[in-house]
């Protein structure tokens, strides 16, 4: 069974194809790449699979059940976890209480209106230690804008793991970075187990190159080439509209 | 922190005695406006401040219940039977709100929850039989729950600062519970809340509920306080008056609303008294809150507060500093 099948996938915006026939399929554990150079429909690619758009017809499979038509919220229950690119995040909040929200998410808590959610001693705990994990267990209470970018990619990462993901989607992890956050957030992936899927965007090919077991190119909405790293690579169509000549 | 109760302590005890010490029935009476007024604010500022949805047809929904306490009673029902249908009635019509106008958000929920009151307001108007259309519906009597009889203006306060007191307690308790998390998190990255697992429209249905209960609560108190409900309380000013106190007073805290309600009541009863034009006074001060302290009175306040407190802690520092830096 895979972790994630996606089915002759389609998606316009009017006569603007977007996501072309899509087919994917990531096997448990694996760690894919998905590369394309901008407007690939990449990130459409991943709103499609967390449900914040629709297709227009094919189908996508979770772990061997049929998510279709299971709306967004419903997908984070069965195992589904992202990042955006674009950071989002609770910006009056503190870090901790960023990643209190990811907790409570998935938890029947969250329709409580009547307990103290500061003093529920086990989120804040696991909170604590998904903050840890990331690096930034010292300063879990700072204001969330008083963080710096680097910081800010961490906190959207402990977000993600604190809801321990099957499958985990990565969109631009590295975006932003400077050489040494690159690193931690590397070192940070590494780290995850292997029974977390991970599908990952990325266009910093350098780390995500050595990351990646398997890469899917897309171009214009189709995917071009898919096959092991060596594959990609070498593919004369990766060259021609990614890697340049 | 300790400050911080020690404040509150104070403002109860002063709310407890204010009948003994206040100069006379007329600002007990105005103290008893004060504080249901506060309770509709804090009502509206459950959407306004802590989801993120402005309504502008909250009287519409505070007029329902007003009269609909009032035709009970016309009917010849008990003051029970009717307080408690007219809370329902209120919560019904919320409901109804909720279900059209959280369709969208922004603009959008601001010009549905507009119309929608525009719509009670002429119902209130025209529907004569039910109404009285102009001349409105008088309530004769006030109830007397466990022998108090609210006729007095004393007792009809402390009856008001019982039910604030509950409404800002059970405020608090949302606030900084789960849900109340939930629903600042709807307010500031609803996307993201929905990818991580919540039922963004659920919370905020939730939410259009408690908000109409804390509106039909304020309601019950004003019919009975002015005995009288005309459709002028639908009107769009009386919407537009409450997200006023909302906003004036610091929408998405929990004392800004109550701050709100006491300075819209007072300039209108009390000040009204004085000067003719109170209505270009009101403006003028809320002119100068927005560019004062756009956050409003309570977090502008603290703010300053705080500059103020962290200068005189830096003078202090740096006085006998300033000779130790040249040995």
């Amino acid at each position: 069974m895979s972790a994630l099948t996606v089915t002759n996938l389609c998606k316009s915006f009017g006569g603007l194809h977007v996501t072309t026939n899509v087919n994917l399929n990531v096997e448990p554990g694996e760690r894919r790449l998905i590369i394309g150079p901008n407007g690939a429909g990449k990130t459409t690619l991943f709103n499609l699979i967390t449900g914040e758009l629709t297709p227009d017809s094919g189908s996508i499979e979770l772990l061997g059940q049929d998510i279709t038509r299971v709306p967004s919220r419903r997908r984070a229950h069965l195992g589904m976890a992202r990042t955006y690119q674009i950071i989002t995040l609770f910006g009056r909040d503190t870090i901790i209480h960023n990643v209190t929200l990811a907790l409570l998410g998935l938890s029947s808590a969250r329709w409580n209106p009547l307990i103290d959610l500061k003093r529920q001693g086990h989120f804040v705990e696991h909170a604590q230690a998904a903050l840890e994990r990331v690096g930034l267990g010292n300063i879990a209470n700072r204001p969330l804008g008083q963080t710096s970018y680097g910081e800010r990619r961490r906190v959207e990462i402990a977000m993600a793991l604190t809801q321990n993901p099957k499958v985990l989607l990565l969109d631009e992890p590295f975006a932003g970075l400077s050489i040494d956050e690159r690193r931690d957030v590397h070192q940070l992936l590494l780290a995850i187990p292997r029974d977390v899927t991970i599908v990952m965007i990325e266009h910093n090919m350098d780390v995500a190159l050595e990351f990646a077991e398997r890469i899917t190119l897309l171009h214009f909405g189709e995917v071009i080439v898919e096959g092991n790293r060596a594959e990609v690579v070498a593919d004369p169509r990766t060259r021609e509209v990614y890697l340049g000549h | 922190m300790s400050q911080r109760i020690f404040a509150l302590l104070v403002a109860f005890v002063v709310l407890v005695t204010l009948p003994y010490w206040m100069a006379g029935v007329y600002y007990v009476n105005v103290a008893s406006q004060i504080l249901f007024y506060a309770i509709f604010a804090i009502g509206l500022n459950v959407l306004a401040g802590y989801g993120g949805l402005v309504s502008l047809g909250h009287a519409g929904l505070f007029g329902v219940t007003a009269y609909a306490t009032g035709y009970m009673l016309q009917l010849g029902f008990g003051h029970t039977v009717s307080i408690i249908a007219a809370l329902i009635v209120g919560l019904i019509a919320m409901a109804i709100y909720a279900l059209l106008s959280l369709r969208s958000t922004g603009i959008g929920f601001i010009m549905i929850t507009l119309a929608l009151g525009e719509i009670l307001w002429g119902l209130a108007y025209r529907w004569i039989s039910l109404t009285g259309g102009d001349n409105g519906l008088s309530v004769k009597t006030r109830p007397e729950p466990f022998g108090f009889p609210l006729a007095d203006a004393n007792t009809f306060y402390y009856a008001t600062l019982v039910v604030f007191l509950l409404s800002l307690a059970a405020m608090t308790i949302f606030v900084r519970s789960p849900l109340g998390a939930a629903l600042m998190g709807t307010r500031d990255q609803p996307r993201r809340m929905t990818t991580l697992g919540y039922h963004v429209w659920a919370i905020r249905f939730y939410a259009c509920i408690f908000s109409g209960l804390l509106t039909a609560v304020s309601a019950v108190l004003f019919v009975y306080y002015t005995q009288f409900i005309s459709p002028q309380t639908l009107a769009l000013t009386s919407s537009a008056e409450v997200l006023l106190m909302v906003i004036s007073g610091g929408a998405g805290t929990l004392l800004g609303p109550i701050v709100g309600s006491a300075l819209v009541v007072v300039v209108k009863t009390v000040v009204s008294g004085y000067i003719e034009r109170w209505n270009f006074l009101l403006g003028a001060i809320f002119v100068a809150i927005v560019i004062l302290m756009p956050e409003g009175l309570v977090p502008g306040s603290v703010r300053l507060w705080r500059m103020a407190w962290r200068k005189r802690e830096r003078r202090a520092s740096t006085l006998p500093g300033g000779a130790e830096a040249n040995p």
